[in-house]
């Protein structure tokens, strides 16, 4: 009996020290707060990155940890982006909520966003829980190209291909506007991809966590053991989508606008790539990834406009067939070879 | 009804002839090429390219269309594929997702981003009549080709030497490497054949499908759907599948305003069906069947 109490100190013990905030993070989100001051004329771009980063953290939750492929999270981006958009159009005006939340509230919207993107992940989780890699691939693939179809054709409520015009949102807790500078959106941005992280954080740094690198290592045996494997990748699933969700409605939100581009598979696709090459499983590595992917979207997209895409590829097939667990894997790689831990990592 | 169920069939039978490189690649090592629809591509631009550009003949275009993406499929498959067998799943889509993007800004820059139109030769323009049902001369064509190959393939498979060591390569790799069947080679020659049938099909739908930059994201899905229904144990089981898909896909776009009656009733526009059949057919079978429609027990 002692033995178990002793082993169950160990485990929360170990966890703990997971969840262990190191300098490095913390002089990340330093430098990322203070990018308000060092570039006041970026502000938007680094809302867009900011918002990219938090779609490639969703993934990273179920491919990262979970270990799913998925080609469609682009769907609960969509999916929270419109519910965000069509909240902000035709609340504005309407009689509030509990009498005093309008209904065009961006806090609202997000909500609103996470908990329609997390209905239909919900909804669709259950395909993905089947079959091999391929066919989570076309899962997801499909959902998304159904949900994009849908913005596509149901011109009454999404205004089809043109998208939806005046979507325009309250001021943030009744004060702020959103301002041409962005200066607001990249506060808004900020804020809630830190809460988002924070969340995310303690979500793999715990119990919960720890099952799902286990299912991902081998869910085999994760089920011998015990452990509920399908109601866990349903609940990762679920809470990614949502995360997707709020991404996507923060973005409808300060772009003031949503679009069928917002569900496009290149939205997925893009989000897989940032992910890769910020390096899965480690939390940052959506964020670092689309830094490196905007600016080098910019960077390249300056030299040959149209075909950034091509060097994308490229660099896409560099990457797979010499540089392993993107820039994050890159980092950790070298830390090791030149800090060489003492005992067990 | 009739000419419905025709082009539906001569579309399925194209289908076919485009994805039934990816099936067996897939079976035999396993490995997701997302990028199968970039040969398809690559055949009809080359045919685009020798018809209006050159005057080449129609029907000459159809064997170098597949000679050329053979050996396009061949050396890619012999520097790059090569180095992505033993790495994961993500790797794999990852890397053709890679080459997809590579391909299309390419086409983009040597073509134009606008789509391609061919001049069919005069001999396979028009329609006729049989049955009370109009047959397009082309389609018919078209079936006629995919089905020969079929039947070819069908053949190669079940009665040549070649044939019975690929069913042997794909049941169990390691044991047929075990007999002493150099299951690598088997991969590389499959490989090109999948790849110039692509090429092929890719030339031979030049004036069914829409030819532009963006073919191999667009049938991409088409192409797994097949795979995802049809399995990859066989070649029937994705004819088959092929079949449905097509058959299904053009009558959900002849269809389209089925759901406007209802729509009327609750008093909301609902969109047309036909954007959707294949997808949720798709999905359909996935639930009903995880291992495809067309699969013999074993899943791999």
């Amino acid at each position: 009996m002692s033995d178990i109490d002793a082993d169950k100190v160990r485990a929360r013990a170990s966890l703990l020290a997971e969840g262990r905030w190191r300098w490095p993070e913390v002089l990340f989100w330093a430098v990322a707060a203070s990018l308000f001051f060092l570039v006041p004329t970026k502000l938007t771009l680094l809302s867009e990155i900011m918002i990219l980063g938090l779609l490639a953290l969703s993934i990273d939750l179920v491919l990262g940890f979970a270990g799913i492929v998925t080609l469609g999270q682009g769907a609960f981006f969509g999916l929270g982006a419109y519910t965000a958009a069509l909240m902000a159009k035709h609340g504005y005006g309407a009689a509030p909520l509990l009498g005093f939340i309008p209904i065009n509230d961006p806090l609202l919207g997000l909500v609103g966003g996470a908990i329609v993107a997390g209905i239909v992940g919900f909804a669709t989780s259950f395909l993905v829980l089947r079959g091999s890699d391929l066919t989570r691939l076309m899962v997801t693939l499909g959902v998304a190209l159904i949900v994009e179809e849908l913005a596509n054709k149901l011109k009454w409520l999404t205004g089809g291909s043109d998208g939806l015009q005046g979507v325009l949102p309250a001021p943030l807790l009744g004060k702020w506007d959103f301002d041409l500078y962005g200066q607001v959106a990249f506060i808004y941005a900020f804020v809630i991809l830190f809460v988002m992280f924070l969340v995310a954080r303690q979500l793999v740094n715990s119990q919960f966590g720890m099952s799902l690198k286990a299912i991902k290592q081998n869910s085999l045996r994760s089920r011998t053991i015990g452990m509920p494997v399908n109601a866990r990748l349903v609940t990762v699933y679920t809470i990614a989508a949502m995360f997707a969700g709020v991404a996507g409605a923060m973005l409808a939100q300060t772009t003031q606008f949503a679009s069928p581009d917002m569900v496009a598979f290149h939205r997925s696709a893009d989000a897989l790539l940032i992910l890769i090459f910020g390096g899965a499983g480690y939390l940052y590595g959506g964020l670092v990834g689309a830094v490196v992917f905007r600016v080098m979207q910019d960077f390249l997209g300056g030299i040959t406009p149209q075909y950034w895409q091509f060097w994308l590829g490229v660099v896409l097939l560099l990457l797979v067939l010499f540089v392993r667990g993107g820039i994050l894997g890159l980092l950790r790689n070298g830390r090791d070879k030149f800090f060489p831990k003492s005992g067990k990592d | 009804m009739l000419t419905i169920l025709f082009d539906g069939v001569a579309y399925g039978m194209l289908l076919f002839v485009l994805a039934v490189g990816l099936c067996v690649t897939l079976g035999l090592m396993n490995f997701i090429n997302l990028a199968h629809g970039a040969f398809a591509m690559a055949g009809g631009y080359l045919t685009v390219l020798l018809l209006n550009r050159y005057g080449v003949s129609f029907y000459l275009c159809l064997p170098a269309a597949f000679i050329f993406c053979g050996i396009l499929g061949a050396v890619l498959e012999r520097t790059l594929y090569v180095r992505l067998y033993d790495k994961s799943h993500l790797d794999q889509v990852l890397f053709s997702i890679g080459l997809i993007f590579i391909s299309i800004a390419s086409v983009d820059y040597l073509m134009g981003a606008s789509q391609q139109i061919v001049n069919l030769p005069s001999g396979l323009q028009g329609r006729m009549e049989v049955l009370g049902a109009s047959i397009g001369v082309y389609r018919l064509f078209v079936i006629v080709i995919c089905g020969l190959l079929t039947i070819g393939l069908q053949y190669a498979l079940s009665k040549t030497r070649f044939g019975s060591r690929l069913r042997a390569a794909v049941d169990d790799g390691r044991v047929a490497r075990g007999m002493g069947i150099d299951v690598t080679r088997i991969f590389s020659v499959t490989f090109a054949i999948g790849s110039a049938l692509a090429g092929l099909g890719g030339a031979l739908g030049t004036g069914i499908l829409s030819l532009d930059p963006s073919f191999p994201l667009k049938y991409m899905i088409l192409f797994l759907i097949v795979v995802a229904v049809g399995g990859t144990s066989t070649i029937t089981g994705p004819f088959f599948a092929s079949i449905l898909l097509g058959v299904a896909d053009v009558f959900g776009k002849y269809y389209d305003n089925i759901l406007e009656p209802l729509g009327k009733l609750i008093g909301v526009e609902l969109p047309g069906i036909g954007a959707f059949t294949i997808y949720i057919l798709m999905v359909v079978v996935l639930i009903v069947r995880p291992q495809g429609l067309f699969v013999r027990g074993a899943s791999r």
